[in-house]
């Protein structure tokens, strides 16, 4: 049975189930990149100078340092440190999150920039405050603008998120990995899992393209 | 709150400056006007009428004077004042500024629902009459995008009355318009001053300037020139560099 397609076979389900830790971790770290980067953005945008400089050096830092270097160093030195006890899962979530989230920052900033700026004084001079203006106008036309940032954004976390293998995290490349190892199959298992991750990229895009049809405002090309 | 008098101004501006860098835009302006007035300012490009249109609602924060409404000044600082007061203070772009993620009914029931808090139901039966009331009752689910210049000023007007203003302020309303579509914006606009609203108008057009407004205003370098009834200013002026630009804008423009 140790033949390349029996072994294949066999293992396949296993693999699939990383499929689901690839795609939590996936998921969770976009919303997690998300729900930071909104504030981010609006803060860089909007915000006074001091906050404005110190998202610059949030940004930097999560964008200049490796994954891998800011992995080991959350899991084996910051939390321990904190005494934190946090599974590898909820480290790779976090971490991959925060890297997101400065890029999820630079996408929406770039968004709201692009909003022409009548759009705000509009607003305000309807009666709107800054924040109502910035919610109810500024947002929704920058979101739109948005998806197709965040349609990369998903293709390079679900790449980025083989590494988290690293900590240990049982996700699909951790799970094909094993299983070579086990049974030296390594040509057909790393082709399927390299397979699946294409299928994931692409059944991603393809959604978030969906998205990007639907929110589309009527009378633009 | 006080309520004007009839000869009390609505709106009252007291030495209204603004400088961008070392330019000075507005070297102190005074105007006044009254409930139901229509003052037109003209002048060439660069003179300041948008800047003291948009210092009016404080979209430009001037950087001196003092600005009344109905007797209250009027205090920039105080976030919450200020959006009372621009609610009561219509103001009209001459890029019109719809909010393009919104439709026709859209940009004109958020400022009901979101500033007025204005139930919804109630907010789009007023939306809806406004719309009614600017002739695009039929428009009100498009989005600006599929809407004509002169259509989506026509909505920006809605946006506006909509709030109930105490005065309005038109940026050039008909500037980006093609010339068939701006006389359905006068036409719009007339009416308003027929139904007695309070307005000041910047505008090149001088046809419609002189049917219009009760009082012309020509303004150059920051300062007002001169001031008074259509054709004094327009075939009279006493200064000679009113003149000058009255006679030139006429001719381009003609009469009508």
């Amino acid at each position: 049975m140790n033949t390349p397609l029996g072994v294949l076979q066999q293992s396949l389900p296993y693999l699939l189930q990383g499929v689901w830790v690839t795609l939590v971790v996936v998921l969770g770290s976009l919303s997690l990149g998300l729900l930071v980067g909104l504030p981010l953005a609006v803060g860089q945008v909007y915000g006074p100078k001091p906050l404005k400089r110190l998202i610059g050096i949030y940004v930097w830092f999560f964008r200049g340092i490796p994954l891998l270097v800011l992995l080991f160093l959350f899991y084996f030195g910051l939390f321990p440190f904190l005494h934190l006890d946090l599974s590898a899962f909820v480290v790779a979530i976090i971490v991959l999150g925060s890297i997101s989230s400065a890029y999820q920052s630079q996408i929406l900033r770039g968004a709201i920039l692009s909003i022409p700026e009548g759009q705000m004084k509009a607003a305000r001079a309807i009666g709107m405050s800054d924040v109502q203006a910035i919610r109810h106008i500024i947002l929704p036309q920058a979101f739109r603008l948005a998806v197709p940032g965040w349609s990369n954004e998903y293709s390079v976390l679900l790449k980025d998120s083989a590494v988290t293998y690293a900590l240990g995290v049982a996700e699909l490349m951790a799970r094909a990995h094993h299983v070579a190892s086990r049974t030296y199959q390594h040509l057909v298992l790393y082709l399927c899992a390299g397979f699946i991750f294409m299928i994931l990229t692409f059944l991603g895009t393809r959604a978030l393209d969906a998205l990007h049809r639907r929110v589309k405002l009527r009378g633009y090309s | 709150m006080a309520k004007a008098s009839p000869s009390e101004p609505v709106l009252t501006l007291d030495g209204i400056r603004k400088s961008f860098g070392s330019k000075e835009i507005l070297c102190g302006v005074d105007l006044s006007i009254h409930r139901g007035q229509i003052k037109v300012l003209i002048g060439p490009s660069g003179a300041g009428k948008s800047t003291l249109l948009q210092c009016i609602n404080f979209l430009v924060v001037p950087d001196g004077g003092r600005i009344s409404l109905e007797g209250q000044p009027v205090d920039p600082s105080d976030r919450k004042a200020l959006c009372r007061y621009r609610q009561q203070v219509g103001m009209i772009f001459q890029d019109f500024n719809l909010f393009d993620h919104l439709t026709a009914l859209g940009n004109v029931e958020i400022g009901l629902v979101r500033v007025k808090k204005m139930k919804r139901s109630m907010a789009r039966e007023r939306a809806l009459a406004e719309l009614e009331r600017v002739g695009l009752a039929r428009h009100a689910h498009q989005y600006p995008a599929e809407l004509s210049g002169g259509q989506k000023q026509r909505v920006s007007i809605a946006r506006a009355l909509a709030l109930d203003p105490k005065v309005m302020l038109l940026d050039e309303p008909t500037s980006a318009l093609d010339p068939e579509l701006i006389g359905e914006v006068h036409a719009v606009i007339r009416e308003l001053g027929a139904a007695g609203m309070t307005m000041i108008m910047a505008t090149h057009q001088i046809g419609f300037a002189r049917a219009l407004a009760q009082e012309i205003i020509f303004m150059e370098n920051g300062v007002i020139i001169e001031q008074g009834p259509p054709d004094q200013i327009l075939d009279d002026a006493q200064c000679q560099r009113t003149r000058e630009f009255c006679a030139k804008i006429t001719e381009l423009g003609g009469h009508g």
